[in-house]
């Protein structure tokens, strides 16, 4: 019956109109009986109306109260709030405008780093529990800089053998290259390509999508050629062949039989690349004889599927005793003691992790300074509507209802602002995708139900965050009070600032934040920018090409072909000059040995200096224009069994003859590879953004040299690279060319990612300095208006116009000044987090902190300074008046 | 602005459950009959007495009926349901228990 009477009267209910006049009825005809009783004991007509409407009192208020009952009155109570709210925003569109783009840019940067966080570093890799997966490195006792070194093959069988807590253990050695030779009407192309244990498919828990994986008995030194193909590669040079499997393709002029083809989702994409890796091919049968049993030639990287429930830890700690063995039985200065490792996600990521978290804590700031702003304005417009406020407070608006009202205004704007704001991330996803292809793992960004909950929370917390900071100043407790000062007041709602000024401060604080790490992160991409790599670079061309061996069996063969290429590129219209080198400045690290000075008493265990190791060809130095400090650079007949002279870097001859003469000695790697320096030149970098390291040259002729880089320079170097390549098909049409860059490119992609965080950064300083700037003006203006009346009567009573100009601007700048300290010291504290990303640049630079401080005091000034220059022109008379 | 709170808390709708359990009357005739028979002691507020009767309404307790008044004005008149004489059974019990302990310790003294 209960449940019966409510679903009826539910349903009745719901045509909310015909129940509100249901009600109206009913209170009419309570007070015609209350009218009809009054007649009755004597009254006249308008006494009795009168008495009735007193006794039934505030007739709209009854009305509410009984709406508040039925149960949907809450419901409609905000849908009306919602309509108000949004009836309310629309008659101030540019308001409404502004304050939705503020927190839209806000959300919109979060939503988008938020992603980018989410798909980069924190979604698990493509592969089955992968959270067990661990990549191992060694590391050396004292050793500073990446604690992650390749592993020695070697070693790594050791590890193979002692270690209990894994399921599988697989080495890779990424960094491989094949020449393909050309076929069917196909150019020959260099590829990268990876040796792997034969287990590494299966460790990380792939199957080929076509064909098979390594078997054992295909990684031996004696079996027969196979590789396993990209999903890329397949496609692209072999149009998605699907009889590819059992076909024989040509690497390095050696024939291989294609096994399989990696699925198309396939990626292993270590600290050390493996990204363009097109082919794989069995470690034991490609990799040179020897290096499997070798201790000192890291070639390798290791990884491993732990047992469940076995830590890294645990891992590392029981292989750490056995490398110290090996360290123990082979003492040699290129044998490293310690295991190091991190999990295989982190290995891909741990790069990006600083920067990317840094931008995300940048983008936290704007959003917050952004909630402040609209919160800034919302509040402003409250004062302005305190006497409607107190108004309907005083007629029976409850204190909750109105309060209310405020958060669904801020929840109205936050949800325009979330709109705005994913569509400003999509389009900001979209154009980092094209700009940071170098970003592991950022092709797989997705908007997906995790980024549009994110999106909805960052909305909700702005609604609430804003919303309550708007209505928490509101006060209106004292009606009485509000209504009387409205009316005439003479230094009002001073307190009401308060609340605005406090906001002020941390916006300002938090922009000095932003201004300071914009600072100096800009100034390090400009000293990267600027950074000398030790030889010109601008009119250069380089590019690769490697010999293989198939073809160029013989030393003397190499080295001829070397000669007659670098004789042909010289002779060619427009070069200036031309030299080979293995690896150019600014290209990586090449290779390093440490070798030992041959003069020098043996010493144990020290003394030994590591190098740089590059082969160069006599052009080379004059070419790429490295200055030469003493002695000569090689003669055109060091060459082959002559081979054995060494040009060495400043910094080489520093560390390996500390005070004396280098040239006529020796530096030895063995008893056979001893090599005589006859000269000393300048240092180059190997990376821009790292310190020069020293460097040794030896003859490219000879010295086992069968890659070589052809370094050009010529006024229209760019316009060289297709007659060059058209010439070397020429002598061989087997032979790709590979890597065609300039200097100046190979500058501009490795700042690309401190360029990137540099822009972003200042960008979003900039946007919190206009926000500040915006809401020092806010507040500023708003206290000339509260302010006019007592302005006018100091003025009246003989006030000087600088006095009114300086007492504004000083009450204007205070929360500047506050914000500006307390932004100072917390730009130290967030200096030294991003000391990582900086190149150069301490993290505590004053020249960037007085800077910033000054240009916030500029601006902080410049907009005070309209509305302090306003109130300083009021005319008295006109200010007493305007009220 | 609190809602007037001239009955004590919770006692009128016991007092409206009451008056309508003699028979179905409408709004104005339930403060009416409440002031005369608690000799003009207790005052219903219309503020209290409307959001009380459709909140009764809600709960099942009372049912209304529009019809035409000793004035010949329709009004609407609300009659208990068996759920309200439950109700009203069990509160005026309590209410009983209550005044009674009251009672004993006011006239202690």
């Amino acid at each position: 019956m209960r449940w019966f009477d409510r679903m009826r009267m539910r349903a009745r209910l719901l045509q909310r109109g015909r129940a509100a006049a249901e009600l109206e009825r009913e209170l009419q005809s309570h007070l015609h009986d209350e009218i009809d009783a009054n007649r009755a004991a004597g009254m006249s007509a308008e006494q009795a109306r009168i008495a009735a409407l007193r006794s039934v009192g505030n007739l709209a208020l009854i009305r509410d109260q009984t709406h508040a009952t039925w149960s949907w009155g809450s419901a409609e109570a905000w849908v009306r709030d919602l309509r108000l709210g949004m009836r309310t925003l629309l008659r101030a569109p540019g308001f409404t405008i502004i304050a939705v783009l503020i927190m839209g840019l806000g959300i919109g940067a979060n939503v988008a780093l938020f992603t980018v966080v989410r798909s980069v570093l924190l979604k698990p890799l493509p592969f089955p529990d992968s959270d067990r997966l661990v990549t191992l490195y060694e590391n050396e006792t004292g050793h500073r800089g990446n604690p992650y070194m390749p592993v020695d093959a070697g070693s790594f069988f050791e590890w193979q053998k002692a270690a209990t807590g894994v399921e599988q253990m697989a080495m890779v050695s990424p960094f491989q290259n094949y020449n393909v030779s050309a076929e069917g009407g196909k150019l020959p192309e260099r590829i990268d390509a990876g040796w792997v244990s034969w287990n590494f498919f299966s460790t990380l828990g792939v199957q080929p999508a076509l064909g098979r994986g390594f078997s054992a008995s295909d990684d031996r030194p004696e079996a027969s050629a196979t590789v396993i193909l990209d999903h890329r590669f397949w496609k692209r040079r072999y149009s998605a062949d699907p009889a590819i499997v059992g076909k024989t393709i040509w690497l390095d002029v050696q024939p291989y039989t294609v096994i399989g083809v990696m699925p198309e989702n396939f990626q292993y994409n270590g600290g050390f690349g493996g990204k363009t890796v097109m082919a794989w091919t069995p470690i034991a049968h490609d990799a040179p004889r020897g290096l499997l049993g070798a201790f000192n030639d890291h070639e390798t990287i290791v990884i491993a599927r732990l047992r469940k429930g076995v830590s890294l830890q645990a891992l590392v700690s029981q292989l750490d005793p056995i490398q110290k063995q090996i360290k123990k039985e082979h003492p040699g200065p290129s044998i490293h003691d310690l295991v190091s490792g991190h999990s295989m996600l982190d290995d891909e990521v741990d790069h990006y992790k600083t920067p990317l978290y840094a931008l995300l804590a940048a983008t936290g700031c704007v959003l917050l300074i952004a909630c402040m702003n609209v919160s800034g304005l919302l509040v402003a417009r409250a004062s302005a509507r305190r006497k409607e406020m107190a108004i309907r407070a005083a007629m029976g608006g409850g204190r909750l209802r109105l309060l209310r009202e405020r958060i669904v205004e801020s929840v109205l704007i936050s949800l325009g602002g979330g709109t705005v704001g994913a569509m400003l991330a999509a389009a900001a996803l979209l154009w980092l995708r094209t700009m940071r292809q170098d970003i592991n793992r950022l092709e797989n960004i997705r908007f997906d139900g995790v980024v549009v909950l994110f999106t909805l929370g960052a909305v909700a917390v702005c609604a609430l965050f804003s919303g309550l900071l708007t209505a928490l100043s509101v006060d209106d407790r004292n009606l009485l009070s509000v209504l009387q000062e409205a009316s005439r007041s003479a230094s009002g709602g001073r307190n009401r600032a308060a609340l605005r000024k406090t906001l002020l401060v941390v916006e300002v604080c938090l922009t000095v934040v932003l201004l300071a790490g914009a600072g100096l992160l800009v100034k390090s991409y400009q000293r990267m920018r600027t950074a000398d790599l030790g030889i010109p670079v601008d009119n250069t061309l380089t590019m690769k090409i490697s010999l293989p061996e198939a073809s160029y069996k013989k030393q003397a063969q190499v080295v001829a072909f070397f000669e007659l290429l670098i004789a042909r590129v010289r002779s060619m219209p427009g070069v200036q000059a031309a030299g080979l080198i293995s690896k150019v400045p600014g290209q990586g690290w090449g290779g390093d040995r440490t070798g030992s000075v041959t003069e020098h008493p043996p010493q144990d265990g020290r003394g030994y200096t590591d190098m740089h190791m590059r082969g160069a060809d006599p052009g080379y130095f004059s070419a790429a224009q490295i200055p030469l400090f003493e002695g000569r650079v090689f003669r055109p007949d060091e060459r082959l069994d002559r081979g054995n002279v060494a040009v060495i870097s400043r910094l080489a001859a520093q560390r390996a003859f500390p005070g004396e003469d280098p040239l006529g000695k020796h530096i030895q790697f063995s008893d056979k590879e001893r090599y005589e320096v006859v000269g000393v030149v300048g240092d180059t970098r190997w990376n821009l953004s790292q310190p020069p390291y020293p460097t040794m040259y030896i003859p490219i002729y000879g010295n086992d040299y069968s890659v070589a880089t052809i370094f050009v320079r010529s006024p229209q170097a760019e316009s060289l690279a297709l007659p060059i390549q058209q010439m070397i098909a020429g002598l061989d049409r087997d032979l790709p060319v590979a890597d065609v860059i300039t200097l100046r490119d190979t500058i501009g992609k490795s700042t690309i990612d401190s360029q990137f965080d540099s822009v972003l950064v200042l960008g979003f300083a900039v946007i919190a300095l206009v926000l500040s700037a915006a809401g020092l003006y806010g507040v500023l203006s708003y206290l000339v208006t509260q302010r006019t009346g007592e302005i006018g009567i100091r003025m009246a009573l003989g006030a000087p116009r600088t006095y009114v100009l300086r007492s504004m601007l000083i009450d204007g700048l205070r929360p500047a000044l506050f914000g500006l300290i307390l932004g100072l010291g917390t730009s130290l504290a967030a200096g030294r987090l991003i000391a990582s990303m900086l190149y150069e640049t301490k993290p505590y630079d004053s020249g960037i902190l007085a800077a910033v401080s000054a240009l916030l005091l500029l601006v902080a000034a410049g907009s005070c300074l309209i509305p302090a220059w306003r109130a300083s022109r009021l005319s008295p008379m006109s200010a007493l008046r305007i009220e | 602005m609190g809602k007037p709170s001239d009955l004590v808390q919770g006692t009128l709708d016991l007092l409206i459950l009451k008056t309508l359990s003699l028979e179905p009357l409408h709004g104005w005739a339930i403060a009416k009959r409440i002031q005369q028979v608690s000799g003009e002691v207790l005052q219903v507020q219309q503020g209290s007495l409307y959001p009380a009767l459709h909140r009764l309404e809600q709960q099942g307790w009372i049912r209304a009926k529009w019809a035409e008044s000793e004035t010949g004005r329709q009004a609407k008149f609300y009659a208990l349901t068996a759920a309200g004489r439950k109700q009203m059974e069990a509160e005026s019990a309590n209410w009983s228990r209550l005044s009674a302990a009251i009672n004993l310790i006011v006239s202690e003294a």
